[in-house]
């Protein structure tokens, strides 16, 4: 029996230890923001915090996840209200949107250590981020403006 | 017969001078590690087991992690490691792009995904010791310099050779090439390297 503390509620799931924690979120607990693109590490739509990292929850083992905290999509903010999820929302930045939970989660990250990011900052944080529709130019705006919501809602 | 005996001083002298002159023992003896103690100086054997060494060190396993650059090397061929990742301060990516993200403590099963470690990581940005480019000479020099090796003693470069991650070169993952020679030949010819000397071919 494994323990898995998942945006803030503890799961105990009785599941192999090697299986990959994305198959844990989407087909054991019924999380299925979370994207499987690739399977291999290289697209990024599986993107999910692991003790504040944005790890790969398509390479990354259940057992790997006992006992530390991992946020999904759907536990990023309490109404969905996280500057990152307001930008996007308010410049569209979606198009198909099968990688956005990915590139949210990714973002997160970089805005937590980062509180005013580059553009180039931006791209090294999220070069391992791939869309399929193109919507690099709008996720860069959508950065920025995240950032400077941040900026705002802490004065 | 006093003659004759100065005449033998003088050569004796000349000889040394000529020999502690000549820039043998700071060229090629290398870096402040000349001055630990070694088990005895042979130049020759050293050598030949650093060429050995340097194979190892100049293959993918090895090399990938130790770029000229700041973005990681990849694949058999050391083509740029995709995504970019780059180095950050400590060797282990930046931001939303770290190592561990990817690479895991173990390997993922199949082919081409994520070879891991628990170490995963490029080395720091304040000591790059890169290998790629180096010839032969210059990455004995470097790795036998105090200064350029990560702050390394003879003892603790020998201990580097059993390090877990230096071991996982010879255990990549599915479909990567392994070093040239088998980990316990390197290791023979690493610790012969340091013991008889730590000496730098000429070229």
């Amino acid at each position: 029996m494994l323990k898995l503390n998942i945006n803030r509620k503890v799961y105990e799931l009785d599941i192999d230890p090697d299986t990959p924690l994305l198959w844990a979120l989407r087909d054991v607990i019924g999380l299925v923001g979370t994207k499987y693109g690739c399977g291999v590490a290289q697209c990024g739509a599986c993107v999910v915090h692991l003790n504040g990292e944005a790890v790969r929850s398509c390479v990354t083992k259940v057992s790997r996840a006992a006992g530390k905290q991992v946020v999904t999509i759907e536990g990023l903010s309490e109404n969905n209200d996280h500057p990152l999820q307001k930008a996007w929302l308010e410049l569209d930045v979606s198009q198909c949107g099968y990688c956005q939970a990915g590139q949210i989660m990714s973002a997160a990250v970089l805005l937590r250590e980062n509180k005013n990011p580059t553009d180039k900052d931006i791209d090294n944080a999220m070069e391992g981020n791939i869309c399929r529709c193109g919507t690099y130019l709008r996720i860069h705006k959508a950065i920025h403006l995240a950032a400077e919501m941040q900026q705002k809602g802490s004065k | 017969m006093k003659i004759a005996k100065l005449t033998i001083v003088i050569t004796v002298i000349v000889t040394v001078v000529g020999l502690l002159s000549s820039g043998f023992i700071s060229n090629n003896y290398a870096g402040s590690l000349g001055k630990e103690k070694v088990d005895h100086i042979d130049s020759l054997a050293s050598v030949a087991a650093f060429n050995k060494v340097y194979e190892v060190l100049m293959s993918p396993r090895c090399m990938n992690c130790h770029p000229a650059g700041d973005i990681p090397l990849q694949g058999d061929d050391s083509h740029l490691h995709t995504m970019s990742p780059i180095r950050g301060k400590d060797g282990k990516g930046v931001t939303a792009m770290k190592c561990s993200n990817c690479h895991q403590p173990t390997n993922t099963p199949g082919l081409n995904t994520p070879p891991g470690n628990p170490k995963w990581a490029l080395p720091p940005a304040d000591m790059k010791m890169v290998f790629q480019g180096r010839s032969p000479r210059e990455l004995a020099l470097q790795i036998m310099d105090y200064k350029r090796n990560g702050h390394k003693t003879k003892a603790q470069l020998i201990e580097h050779a059993r390090d877990t991650l230096v071991k996982a070169g010879w255990n990549m993952g599915e479909g990567r090439k392994p070093p040239p020679i088998p980990y316990e030949e390197f290791v023979v010819a690493w610790d012969e390297w340091i013991k008889t000397g730590g000496i730098a071919p000429k070229s």
